[in-house]
């Protein structure tokens, strides 16, 4: 069976900046696979080849089928990006940012919005409260729910630890693997914090300045010397 | 008191024709965050389009009033698809001076395809006079008024309850957020001006018959004062738009009356003396959001 998702030789570059030099990579159904790396390395650009807000070359699978075009059509593909700097509406409240996350998709959206209630009751209860005012944490939580609401086949989630503390970091890692586990989503999670990411994860994928540097499951790259000492701190 | 309540009423009419006029300057500029030089030469076309298609071709006047709001719709598009988009990026001033010349563009084309001469317009409101708690009021205004209130109701419902125009909104605030969503920011630019072009267009019907008679420049201090009650309602604020048309063309019209050195002549460097005060004392108008972002 091929992956869900498959990039192949895929080139990125802002201006006379390339970003990204090649990088191969696959994700199947129901998985886990971090993008780790430094500053610069390619992380975001990945996420961004992948759901066409940025000019790339290669090919891009999703299913079998290659990805053209910009963010709306992959969007329409079944791809639910979440960028970094959660990317809220910040002016809409709560419920209309939900109502949002199911734009791409017909009928009803009532069992969308009993399953974000499910997972995140307080959003529902705050659905008339505009995004903006909300907690970092709270709008990165509002991300991956609006999301949700668009009943992903691939979810791709960038930096959801950027500038959030510890607790609430692990509180959104733990909300994604469940979702994993019980509801088979597969993600795609571009994270600095490579200790969190690989507990989360299936598999990882290192990058170096913009090409595919280790990869492997989360245990390997856990036993990796060099991933250790560069990513891990120990 | 009964003819001061007249003024009241008829200032409330020309109100809501400002009012539905200032409601498409802002949904352009909430949509692609500027100001429609070229709104009000706009609405003056799709009034001509319903003066011909009455007139001259001896449509009933409902049909045509839908027809020229279908036209004045697709025109809105393309004029965004065709004039507006090509210079969207970069500094704003471009897209500004583009629709300063498309207002000197439309308003030739007016001369050149009706002339310059005088029309009146069928108004589907009687101008007789009904009594309304002692006060006679002229049922063309009640017309006027109810059906620029009902304009907005129709575009809050709209913006609020239905999928599109929660896009709408959502490509206007944040068009990068939007498209990876799904939504087709362009294609909701463009439906932001055909409506407003409608907006206009509506404005124009309104007004031909009970401001002015028609000619080639109906709309042009139309304009100044729809300027003037956006910026006093909040230019961002859809609500403000309209009570700031209210509220300048009854203000307006009492000032006419009552303040001697005022009179008609003085009514547009009123208009203009609202816009200043309102930028110097509250940049953000009556409804406006001063804006605060989270960092």
């Amino acid at each position: 069976m091929s992956p869900l998702l498959e990039l192949v030789r895929v080139e990125a570059r802002y201006g006379p900046v390339q970003a990204l030099r090649g990088i191969s990579l696959d994700v199947n159904e129901g998985e886990v696979v971090a993008i780790l790396g430094a500053n610069g390395a390619g992380k975001t650009t990945t996420l961004r080849a992948v759901s066409g807000t940025v000019r790339r070359s290669g090919t891009i699978r999703l299913a079998g089928k290659t990805l053209r075009g910009g963010p709306e059509r992959a969007a329409r593909a079944g791809i639910a990006h979440v960028p970094e700097g959660r990317g809220t509406f910040a002016e809409l409240t709560v419920e209309e940012n939900l109502r949002l996350g199911a734009y791409v998709r017909r009928g009803s959206i009532k069992a969308d919005v009993d399953r974000v209630a499910d997972w995140f009751p307080w959003l529902i209860e705050r659905g008339n409260q505009p995004a903006g005012t909300l907690s970092g944490g709270e709008q990165q939580m509002l991300a991956v729910a609006r999301a949700l609401m668009s009943r992903p086949r691939l979810l791709m989630l960038d930096e959801p630890s950027l500038g959030l503390a510890p607790l609430i970091v692990r509180e959104i890692f733990r909300i994604v693997r469940e979702l994993n586990e019980r509801d088979g989503l597969t993600v795609l999670v571009v994270e600095q914090d490579a200790r969190i990411a690989l507990d989360s994860a299936h598999r990882a994928y290192v990058l170096e300045v913009g090409e595919v540097k280790i990869t492997g499951t989360s245990a390997e790259l856990r036993g990796n010397e060099s991933v250790r000492q560069s990513y891990l701190g120990y | 008191m009964a003819s001061f309540l007249q003024q009241v009423v008829s200032g409330l009419a020309s109100g809501g024709i400002y009012g539905s006029l200032a409601l498409a300057l802002v949904l352009i500029h909430r949509a692609t965050g500027v100001i429609n030089f070229a709104q009000g030469e706009m609405a003056t076309f799709s009034t001509y389009i319903l003066w011909t298609l009455t007139a001259n071709h001896g449509w009933p006047y409902w049909p045509a009033l839908a027809f020229t709001l279908a036209i004045s719709f697709a025109g809105g598009v393309g004029v965004h698809q065709l004039v507006v988009r090509p210079v969207e990026r970069g500094s704003l001033l471009r897209v500004v001076i583009v629709t300063i010349g498309l207002l000197l563009m439309l308003n030739g084309l007016v001369n050149r395809i009706w002339g310059g001469s005088q029309h009146s317009l069928y108004s589907p409101f009687p101008t007789r006079t009904i009594d309304v708690a002692g006060v006679a009021v002229s049922i063309q205004d009640i017309g006027t008024i109810g059906v620029s209130i009902g304009v907005v109701i129709v575009l809050w419902l709209f913006f609020q309850f239905t999928k599109v125009g929660l896009a709408l909104r959502a490509a206007a605030t944040n068009p990068a957020e939007a498209r990876l969503i799904g939504v087709r920011v362009p294609w909701m630019l463009g439906l932001g001006w055909g409506l407003a072009a409608m907006l206009g267009a509506i404005a124009g019907a309104l007004a031909a018959p009970s401001l002015a008679s028609l000619d080639p420049n109906l709309m042009q201090a139309t304009l100044i004062y729809a300027f003037a009650a956006a910026v006093l309602g909040g230019i961002d604020s859809p609500a403000g738009a309209v009570v700031g048309g209210l509220l300048l063309g009854v203000g307006l019209n009492l000032l006419g009356v009552y303040v001697d050195f005022i009179g008609a002549e003085l009514r547009l460097p009123a208009a203009l003396a609202v816009i200043l005060v309102v930028l110097l004392v509250r940049p953000s108008g009556l409804f406006g959001k001063t804006v605060v972002k989270r960092v």
